[in-house]
């Protein structure tokens, strides 16, 4: 199966078998192995990318749904760790052994695209489906009140 | 865009041996070698070091012997080599050193050199042996300089990158020396005195931003999982479900084969494997195969929720003689002239360990099969290495090791069954293969946390001092179960300790902190049982058990401050304390939470935590290992459960293997690093095992009720509620 799309600005085509998801096909297709297989079932977030601008799992996004749309990945998200929340990352030192931290990042960055000002409910709330088991949590919210704050 | 098949890691190109241009400091016994050549790497007699490449351009190769799993050692190593070398940090390059043990490797627990990462020993491990390192490195600069300008060697000094000559105002960089750098024939030993002086550190006990940090927040840091291989192949596993089953037969083997993309069956001791060209492919064989497995394992009868009945029981039974840990004074006349007594079980559940990259490994063999190289995320690189040897039948030094970054290792990656198993399989393949573990099989063929019974009593006199002392650890996990069971800094007079083992057969491995976290959860909310019911603050019975200890009791006291302790919670919260040491460590905590009643779940609001480690190398990393242990263990605390029926594990995924998420985080913790000249000691596990009994002691002087049984899922305290 071919499928076009639009990945990190860029128009690629790519052929897979008919079942696969954008998890792998990012993977081990187009060589972006910042996604991350954590589940594979969308319970824990590790491989979450934006789709048109929106916070989806690429571990149970089928191929055929991203025809002609749009994917970012943590790849995408900036070309020399310069998004605010790359900056934020790094200044209050969040990642640890870092696996889970591209979902963490993306997922935080389509939440600051709706809501520039989140409380930290809001935060919470939007976060929950990442896991983190190194337990960065603390830092996670702080980096992304500290984003919010300079946005 | 590149396509990844193409993309050979960049992990593989780098190449240790280095080339013209440059100066390696290879120290052995008083000598220094130019460079590190293929022949001279083994030659040794076990005092080695090779830790530094020097640059014209004054670039500063520094090697890191030990895994990077998240807990920051691959940047806090080479700090104390460049603190002593007087390095200009914006100079260094972070590369990984070979895996030689006889030359890289620190201590082990069994004597040796090891180069195995588990523990928290790290940097208290590496602390003297690097620090000397860069102190060497740093003779051999002034050596050369000295005789460049043909002058005595003890009138130069040296600052952050420069040798300077002050009498004659000569300044030298490091890059220029190693223009010209020869060895000296003798190299000295540096006495400690010749070192710096705590106060004298310009990166140890600073904010040296952590070097894997800026690839890990733009997806370039290269785990296993991460590595591309030209023509590589992917395989998968399904593994016995009952630990000990062998797979008799495979029922739909032609229809296993005939899913386009498998290529190749392979029948394992304990399992069947895939061997397809997409990982997709594979995982969807591996889901598919049918397998017929022998009986009669001995873990088939196994069911951990009955288990605990017949654990009491045994605690219980007197004719049982477990292995005694500790026996001091007279426990028995102790108990029986007590003026009270008192005795509760303590329990905990299996835990898993729920790295967030689940297992995996890559392996090429070379076409003749006498060699191969490995890519893989361990703790225990040598022994990794030796699996994929003993899978290939080839020597040990013919598999070359690419250590990369470990997506979380918590213990489970410093076994390397996954590593022979990729041996395996790519043997079969005869291309380099990739083997992943889906999460499923990383649940279902786990190493766990043992589950144990803790059987406590204790005797109290007139004046409420506990004269004595008894805990009885009974589980499957064996000496998994003792870690932390011993009080180190409580004295009782008289005391007993014990572990009853049964092998019920099922995988059991250390955990984070191992058996710290649910021993000190016992003792620690065994302490406030007794402290509530002498009516004692929890605090002043604690003051009393550590009185001969004021170091421990310092970080005791300074958490009781920061929280205020002795003031009351705000309306509808509890407080708790707890103390606990680990990996040589000192921390104490204190637990603020509330507990909604309609649904029984329990937030954690405010954790207070005092840690006195010694010397520490990276105090930011400190806080972010303490944050981290503290989650972990909260995690594990109140909601990871996992269980076996029928020898079978009855979790599959994040769904039904509750790992704490952000919401359930406690709201704020604070952390007090104890300024200390002590020799360092470990981190990583640290804040984690006081986090049991600071919950349940809140919890208790929330509600009057006592949690006994981790984890407290808010069913079990609806239950604990109502009752
Ligand atoms: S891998 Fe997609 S949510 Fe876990
Ligand atoms: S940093 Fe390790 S899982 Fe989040």
């Amino acid at each position: 199966m071919k499928t076009t799309f639009k990945l990190n600005g860029k128009t690629v085509q790519v052929e897979t078998q008919s079942d696969a998801t954008l998890l792998w096909t990012l993977r081990d297709h187009l060589g972006l192995t910042g996604t991350k297989y954590g589940c594979g079932k969308a319970l824990c977030g590790a491989c979450t990318v934006h789709l048109d601008g929106m916070a989806v799992r690429s571990c149970t996004t089928p191929m055929s749904m991203v025809t002609n749309r749009s994917v970012t990945t943590i790849e995408g998200l900036s070309k020399d760790n310069s998004h605010p929340l790359q900056i934020a990352w790094v200044e209050e030192q969040v990642p640890q052994c870092g696996y889970c931290q591209s979902g963490q990042i993306m997922q935080a960055a389509a939440l600051l695209q709706n809501n520039s000002r989140p409380t930290r409910e809001q935060i919470l709330a939007q976060m929950n489906g990442i896991i983190c088991r190194c337990g960065t949590y603390t830092r996670i919210v702080r980096a992304i009140e500290r984003t919010a704050q300079n946005l | 865009m590149e396509n990844a098949k193409t993309i050979i890691s960049k992990i593989s190109r780098r190449k240790f041996i280095v080339g013209a241009g440059g100066f390696t400091f290879l120290i052995t016994t008083g000598v220094i070698w130019p460079k590190l050549s293929a022949e001279n790497k083994t030659a040794n007699d076990g005092t080695i070091t090779a830790w530094v490449h020097l640059q014209p351009d004054g670039k500063v190769i520094i090697y890191n012997p030990a895994a990077e799993m998240g807990q920051g050692s691959m940047t806090a190593l080479p700090v104390l080599i460049a603190e002593e070398m007087d390095v200009d940090w914006s100079m260094v390059i972070i590369e990984n050193s070979p895996i030689i043990p006889e030359i890289y490797g620190s201590r082990g627990f069994r004597g040796g050199n090891s180069m195995i990462t588990v523990g928290s020993r790290a940097v208290s491990g590496y602390y003297e042996i690097l620090r000397q390192a860069g102190a060497q490195a740093r003779y051999v600069l002034l050596y050369n300089a000295a005789h460049k300008w043909d002058v005595p060697i003890q009138e130069l000094t040296t600052d952050a990158g420069v040798v300077i000559h002050k009498s004659s105002g000569r300044k030298m960089l490091y890059g220029e020396i190693a223009e010209f750098a020869k060895s000296p024939d003798k190299i000295p030993k540096i006495p400690k005195e010749q070192m710096k002086q705590p106060g004298q550190f310009r990166l140890i006990g600073k904010n040296i931003p952590r070097y894997d940090i800026p690839e890990k927040v733009n997806g370039s840091a290269i785990f296993a999982m991460d590595i591309q291989l030209p023509n590589m192949v992917y395989g998968a596993i399904s593994r016995s479900p009952v630990n000990g089953a062998r797979p008799v037969n495979v029922l739909n083997k032609d229809s296993i084969l005939e899913i386009d993309g498998v290529i190749d069956l392979v029948t394992l001791e304990h399992g069947v494997g895939v061997i397809a060209n997409s990982i997709e492919t594979a995982f969807k064989a591996n889901k598919q195969l049918q397998i017929q497995w022998s009986e009669g394992a001995k873990a088939a009868n196994y069911n951990s929720v009955e288990a605990f009945e017949k654990y009491e029981n045994m605690a219980e039974d007197a004719s049982i003689k477990g292995s005694v840990i500790k026996n001091k004074g007279n426990i028995t006349n102790a108990l029986q002239n007590a003026e009270k007594t008192y005795s509760s079980y303590y329990k905990n559940d299996f835990a898993y360990h729920a790295q967030m990259e689940p297992l995996n490994a890559v392996v090429s063999v070379a076409p003749d099969g006498s060699s191969a190289e490995l890519w893989v995320g361990s703790q225990a690189p040598v022994s990794a290495r030796r699996a994929a040897a003993q899978a290939l039948g080839i020597a040990e030094e013919k598999v070359e090791i690419h250590p990369c970054y470990l997506g979380g290792g918590f213990g489970r990656r410093s076994m390397s069954d996954y590593v022979t198993e990729a041996a395996f399989l790519a043997k079969k393949a005869g291309k380099p293969l990739k083997l992943v573990w889906t999460r499923e099989d990383d649940i279902a063929y786990g190493a766990f946390r043992p589950l144990s019974v803790q059987r406590m009593q204790a005797g109290v006199d007139k004046s409420g001092n506990i004269v004595g002392w008894s805990h009885i650890v009974v589980g499957t996990g064996g000496r998994l179960m003792t870690s932390g069971v011993n009080t180190l800094f409580y004295t009782f007079p008289n005391q007993h300790i014990e572990m009853r083992n049964v092998d019920e057969g099922v995988r059991t491995k250390h955990w984070r902190a191992v058996g710290h976290g649910p021993n000190k959860f016992a003792i620690e909310a065994f302490i406030d049982e007794i402290a509530v019911g002498q009516k004692i603050d929890p605090l002043e019975i604690r003051r009393r058990l550590m009185k001969n200890h004021p170091r421990a009791l310092n970080v005791l006291e300074t958490a009781a401050k920061m929280a205020n302790w002795g003031t009351a919670p705000p309306p509808g919260r509890g407080r708790g304390i707890a103390f606990a040491e680990r990996s040589g460590s000192l921390a104490a905590g204190v637990c603020e939470l509330s507990v909604d009643r309609g649904s029984g779940r329990i937030q954690v609001h405010n954790f207070w935590v005092a840690l006195d480690a010694g010397v520490v190398v990276q105090p930011d990393n400190v806080l972010a290992q303490s944050e981290g242990s503290i989650n972990f263990g909260l995690s594990s605390v109140l909601s990871e459960s996992l269980t076996f029926k029928n020898g079978k594990v009855q979790q599959s995924n994040f769904h039904d293997y509750n790992v704490m998420r952000i919401a359930d985080a406690p709201e704020n913790i604070e952390i007090k690093i104890i300024p200390s000249n002590e020799k360092p000691s470990g981190v990583g596990e640290a804040a984690l095992p006081f986090v049991g009994g600071a919950v349940s002691n809140a919890f208790a002087n929330l509600t009057g009720i006592r949690l006994r049984h981790i984890p407290f899922t808010p069913e079990k305290v609806l239950e604990a509620l109502s009752s």
